[in-house]
């Protein structure tokens, strides 16, 4: 038999082992795992937090993040509002990308281009830019088509790439994952951050190792960060992921299950640093078609009714979800965005009352006295717990009269389901890297008409124009007249129900006691900040 | 010896092609590659272009022989979810499967065949009960159940193993090894026992029931009677004569340890084929499953016809009857 | 049915009696049948029914632990559920597989044997390459197989609702084989034997002979495998509901109940993945120690 030969040669292997140069190992060497792998490593293509959770490790943005998610300089050393449609960009000098080409205004003016591609998942990021122009080579200014006040935060969200190496690897648009094309972006990455791509495995592993001539090292607030490899691997197992920190296989894990918590809490070693994140949970329905594709009513469709949409609202008991089901990591909410974003306020984050009565008899105004059967839609791998927050509101909704049956499915075939918008009613989070409420009106409650950015995740297809003028004022206004124009779309928001909203998430991060990182509330591990003692 | 090897090259054939249908039948029928290709707007022209362009538009045998010879290189096109070309996709994962299967199927082998010996000599010591009532208890343990037990205790509690994954790997060319470092071999211990321990107890009492056969027969009790010692009996004849089978089984067992790799790989995050696999029946990704489909309907029939070698070399009467019958 | 009368005549019912571990397994079988086909009925609480489900009755523990409800004799899981009617629930969807599955391969597996040792020739080889192919093909993964391809080829609500005989089907597929196998030998020998001649003289068909002669005299094997393949069946099943590709989830059996259960192995809530894990065990040991004990008590040569 061949094994024979096989385990004989490992035997011998085995004696030179302690031959072996030692693996490059360390104290700063960082082992983490998260549940999903990054399905990319092309920096405008999906815009999902797996992916840029690695990304953002690799490339930089013209501006960038502390880890309280204030700005600070990024690739461009300083910015201003030269004109109101007019941002000018003044670039750092001496930046390299890892493969050795320097950066210049070219690279500004390819990246944004890129960006703006049909096959980018990131125009919403530069939606309301009408031209990059290069000054010189360290310059850039960009043309906004009309005054946008948040263009620095947008920014913070767009990688710059190089536009030679992309064309040399023709890769020039962003890779298109529907049209399953093989590109060099899918598995390579060539970026100018603190860390550079040395090894990519996908589903297995991706290895990130320190970029020593990063120009941010020495700069305040970054000085400790000592990381030296950053080895990543996905565990989708929540027990094993658990078992991995608990045996000392990996040092960091980003999403650690809720119901482990108190068991981490109490190993020795290990750490669990928890904050609030700025992504909000709700459910989102088909107000469109004149009859839904997953429920048993014929000719009509229950959710463009504002009663049904309100039943199903107070049907829930999101303190039962809150305590049981989040074991009190959430932060119920009547909005959809949470107070770290501007534009929160806190007059209109009020939930309709938990009232199983009230909700019953809405129904039976609407005409469903004896309730409706409809499918409910749900991620089982993307937000915290989302599966058993799905089956809990599947029992409330029954508990009324609305017959619940829960799909729940891998976060890939989920979006791909709803981005057809081929679902009914569906469970949804939304995070806001901007940290300014016009991206989630923007992306979750405008009308889908084509303009970039408007409605792209607006897979229900709600549409009203007093919210489409007022996302219209949120583009181009400025001050006080901006601000009551987010008032008056949360109040809409209120009264014409177009999700079901729930809680804002919290996170928890767990890892072993000689790591420190700052919680940052965007979900996303900026290892650059990280020390390891 | 040739026409021998000729017509269980011949008998498999069919089995491959009727495999490469289904295959087939996946690709072109299951998934709709045109819808998927073209995601949400297009125009009645683009999509005939494309199913020009895909040669969708011609006779089914002539669209199956140019996916069997596109199989036949390699070629089995994108995977959906990774954008990466499928046969890339299963060489990477390739070793870790077979390093892991080969690492069980020794195990079972070196400690299921002593056992086996041990219980169909000394059918009624304590020591043969305790074997068998462990056997029956592996056997009805599920293996999952088992590595998620062997994780509990070994990893959790004790700290002693790793609980996922395959260590630091070595390369060998394409070859990715776990055999050459330390926590590669560490990390091979917990999943190669659950992966290892059904045939195990599988070849015990196989190897078991087979003594208690041969030690029956006239011509053990004519060995016997010709007054050579036990050893000799129970080892020079006995076991030399049980062999066949355990060849046999060992043999067919070693596809049903890749098969169930899948079950293994998938409770501990071994990268290999299983677990590629079961992401990619999760996530209805055709091409890899007709792939995977393919390549090990081709190792099944390889072992095979290894194992059918084998039983040729040992059993010399399959020599005279031609290759015929042996069942 | 002469053949099952016989066989409580036997000595085997003799060697039933003597067997204290055999006596044990089939009263713990027998309980575990009885459990999950009366579930309906006699469980505590209905699983399925969503209304009834409270989430502030989430995660509580067995009775007999200090915050115990009377209500939930092995607590609850994540969504209030009621873990003993859960696993009761659970072992009837096993079961139901399990058996279904077994029937099926015993149809095909009888068939395919009574004819290719009957007929013989061509009909034979060809039937028994088959099987050989077969054989060599593990279950689970011919199970993956059809349950990925219906999957693909389905939509989704359709394929929910036909999940069941999915899996149903996959594993009834490919365990035909060893039924065939032992079936296609027996009726070689019987079919050589004066009684076969002699019906033949009289003029019987081939069929009738099959049936009424030849059939009654391969049950016994056929019953001794079919309770070994029982215990197959039943961890198959449970093996693809635990990598998520086997029944639906709205009809959980014990394997779905284990899957779910493993997020809270750490977190001290033990009893949801435990007492299905139990269970499960319990079900296919008591299971497969029967099937042992009739093997033995059936083959002379062992006794």
């Amino acid at each position: 038999m061949r094994g024979w030969g096989r385990a004989a040669a490992a035997a011998m292997a085995g004696l030179f082992l302690v031959l072996l140069p030692p693996a490059p190992a360390g104290a700063q060497t960082v082992r983490w795992a998260a549940a999903g792998d990054p399905n990319t490593m092309d920096p405008h293509s999906q815009n999902v937090g797996t992916v840029t959770m690695m990304l953002q490790q690799i490339y930089d943005p013209l501006i960038q993040r502390n880890a309280d998610l204030s700005l600070r300089p990024g690739l461009a050393t300083a910015w201003e509002q030269v004109q109101p449609t007019r941002w000018r960009f003044t670039l750092r000098q001496g930046v390299r990308f890892h493969e050795g080409e320097p950066f210049t205004a070219e690279d500004v003016v390819f990246s944004i281009l890129r960006a703006q591609q049909p096959t980018s998942n990131f125009n919403i990021y530069v939606d309301s830019i009408e031209r990059v122009e290069k000054l010189d080579d360290h310059t850039v200014e960009i043309v906004t088509k009309v005054a946008d006040p948040i263009l620095p935060n947008k920014l913070a969200s767009v990688f710059v790439m190089s536009k030679s190496w992309a064309e040399r690897n023709n890769a020039a648009r962003p890779q298109n994952t529907r049209a399953r094309e093989e590109m060099a972006t899918v598995r390579q990455a060539n970026g100018t951050g603190a860390f550079r791509l040395a090894q990519r495995e996908p589903d297995v592993r991706t290895v990130l190792r320190r970029n020593a001539g990063w120009y941010g090292w020495t700069e305040p607030g970054v000085q400790q960060g000592n990381v030296a490899e950053l080895v990543f691997r996905p565990i989708s197992s929540d027990a094993t992921r658990v078992a991995a920190l608990l045996s000392g296989e990996v040092d960091f894990v980003l999403d650690p299950p809720l119901q482990d918590l108190n068991r981490l809490r109490g190993a020795p070693n290990i750490r669990v640093l928890e904050g609030p994140e700025v992504r909000s949970i709700f459910i989102a329905m088909d107000v469109f078609r004149d009859e839904l594709l997953y429920s048993d009513v014929r000719g009509r469709n229950p959710f463009k009714d504002l009663r049904v949409r309100q039943a199903l609202y107070h049907a829930i008991d999101i303190q039962a979800i809150h305590r049981t089901t989040m074991r009190g990591f959430s932060v119920p909410t009547g909005t959809f965005f949470p107070p770290q974003v501007n534009g929160y306020s806190e007059a209109e984050d009020v939930r309709l009352p938990f009232d199983p009565n009230r909700a019953r008899a809405l129904l039976a105004e609407a005409g469903y006295p004896n309730g409706f059967g409809v499918t409910l839609d749900c991620p089982n791998n993307r937000y915290i717990n989302d599966e058993q927050i799905c089956q809990a509101i599947a029992a409330m909704w029954t508990r009324v009269g609305v017959r619940t049956q829960v799909k729940a499915q891998p976060l890939a075939p989920f979006f791909a389901q709803i981005q057809r918008d081929d679902t009914s009613i569906y469970l949804l989070g939304w995070g806001v890297p901007t940290l300014d409420a016009l991206y989630s009106f923007q992306s979750l409650l405008a009308t889908r008409n084509g303009a970039q950015g408007d409605g792209i995740w607006n897979y229900g297809r709600y549409s009203n124009p007093r919210m489409d003028e007022l996302v219209e004022r949120m583009k181009t206004q400025s001050g006080e007249a901006r601000m009551a124009a987010i008032r008056e779309a949360l109040r809409l928001y209120r009264e014409d129900v177009p999700h079901i909203p729930l809680h804002h998430q919290m996170i928890p991060w767990a890892m072993r006691q000689n790591i420190n990182i700052p919680h940052a509330a965007n979900n996303q591990p900026y290892w650059r900040y990280a020390r390891v003692d | 010896m040739f026409a021998f090897i000729l017509s269980r090259v011949l008998q498999a054939l069919p089995v491959m092609l009727a495999v490469a249908l289904i295959a087939f039948a996946m690709f072109a029928y299951v998934g709709d590659p045109v819808a998927i290709m073209l995601g949400q707007d297009y125009t009645q022209a683009q999509r005939d272009a494309l199913v020009q362009s895909l040669g969708l538009d011609q006779p089914f045998f002539v669209q199956f022989g140019k996916f069997v010879l596109n199989a036949v290189q390699g070629e089995f096109g994108l995977s959906y979810r990774l954008s990466r070309p499928v046969i890339e996709l299963i060489a990477e994962r390739a070793p870790a499967t077979l390093e892991l299967a080969l690492t069980a199927a020794l195990l079972a082998l070196l400690v299921g065949v002593p056992m086996g010996v041990y219980t169909g000599l000394y059918r009624n010591s304590w020591l043969s009960r305790f074997f068998l009532t462990f056997s029956l208890i592996g056997v009805s343990l599920p293996t999952f159940l088992i590595g998620i037990l062997l994780i509990l205790t070994f990893s959790v509690w004790l700290g002693w193993l790793p609980s996922f994954g395959r260590g630091d790997t070595v390369a060998l060319g394409w070859w990715n090894t776990g055999f050459l470092t330390v926590s590669g071999l560490k990390a091979l211990i917990l999943p190669s026992i659950t992966l290892g321990l059904f045939q195990l107890t599988l070849i015990m009492r196989l190897v078991r029931a087979e003594m208690l056969e041969v030690l029956r027969t006239d011509y053990i009790k004519f060995a016997r009677a010709r007054g050579l010692t036990n050893r000799a009996v129970h080892f020079g004849h006995a076991l030399k004569n049980t062999l066949v089978p355990v060849i046999t089984i060992t043999g067919l067992q070693l596809g049903a340890i890749i098969a169930f790799a899948i079950v293994t790989e998938t409770v501990f995050q071994w990268p290999g084929m299983g677990l590629l696999f079961i992401q990619s029946v999760g996530a209805a990704d055709i091409p890899v499953m007709a792939a995977y489909l393919i390549l090990i309907a081709a190792l099944f029939v390889a072992i095979n016809l290894i194992v059918d070698l084998l039983y040729y070399a040992v059993d010399p009467r399959l020599r005279i009857s031609g290759g015929k019958g042996g069942h | 049915m002469q053949a099952v009368r016989n066989f409580f005549d036997s000595d085997i019912w003799w060697s039933f009696t003597r067997n204290p571990v055999t006596v044990i397994s089939a009263i713990v079988a027998f309980i575990c049948v009885a459990g999950a086909v009366l579930a309906p009925w006699i469980a505590p609480h209905d699983p399925f029914d969503l209304a009834s489900l409270q989430l502030m009755d989430a995660f509580k523990p067995p009775v007999w632990e200090a915050e115990g409800d009377p209500n939930y004799l092995l607590g609850t899981d994540d969504q209030g559920r009621d873990v003993l009617s859960a696993i009761m629930y659970g072992a009837r969807v096993s079961l139901l597989v399990g058996f279904c599955a077994v029937v099926l391969s015993v149809t095909i597996g009888v068939a395919a044997g009574l004819t290719a040792g009957y007929l013989g020739g061509t009909v034979d080889a060809v039937l028994m390459r088959i099987a050989d192919i077969k054989l060599t093909f593990p279950t689970i993964l011919i199970a993956l197989l059809i349950d990925g391809i219906t999957r693909a080829a389905l939509p989704r609500d359709v394929h929910d609702q036909v999940a069941l005989y999915v899996v149903i089907f996959a594993i009834g597929i490919s365990n035909w084989p060893s039924f065939a196998r032992t079936v296609r030998g027996s009726t070689m020998v019987e079919r050589n034997k004066e009684y076969v001649q002699a019906a033949r003289v009289i003029g019987l068909g081939r069929w009738r002979i099959m049936r009424s002669h030849v059939l009654p005299n391969v049950l016994g094997p056929v019953l001794v495998i079919a309770t070994l393949q029982l215990g197959f069946a039943i961890l198959a099943e449970a093996t693809l509901s635990f990598l998520g590709v086997g029944v639906p989830p709205t009809q959980p059996s014990l394997g779905t109940l284990i899957r779910i259960g493993n997020d809270f192995l750490f977190s001290g809530e033990w009893w949801i993945t435990i007492f299905p894990g139990v269970a499960l065990i319990v079900l296919v040991l008591s299971v497969n120690l029967l099937g042992d004990w009739l093997r033995d008590a059936l083959n002379p040569k062992l006794r």
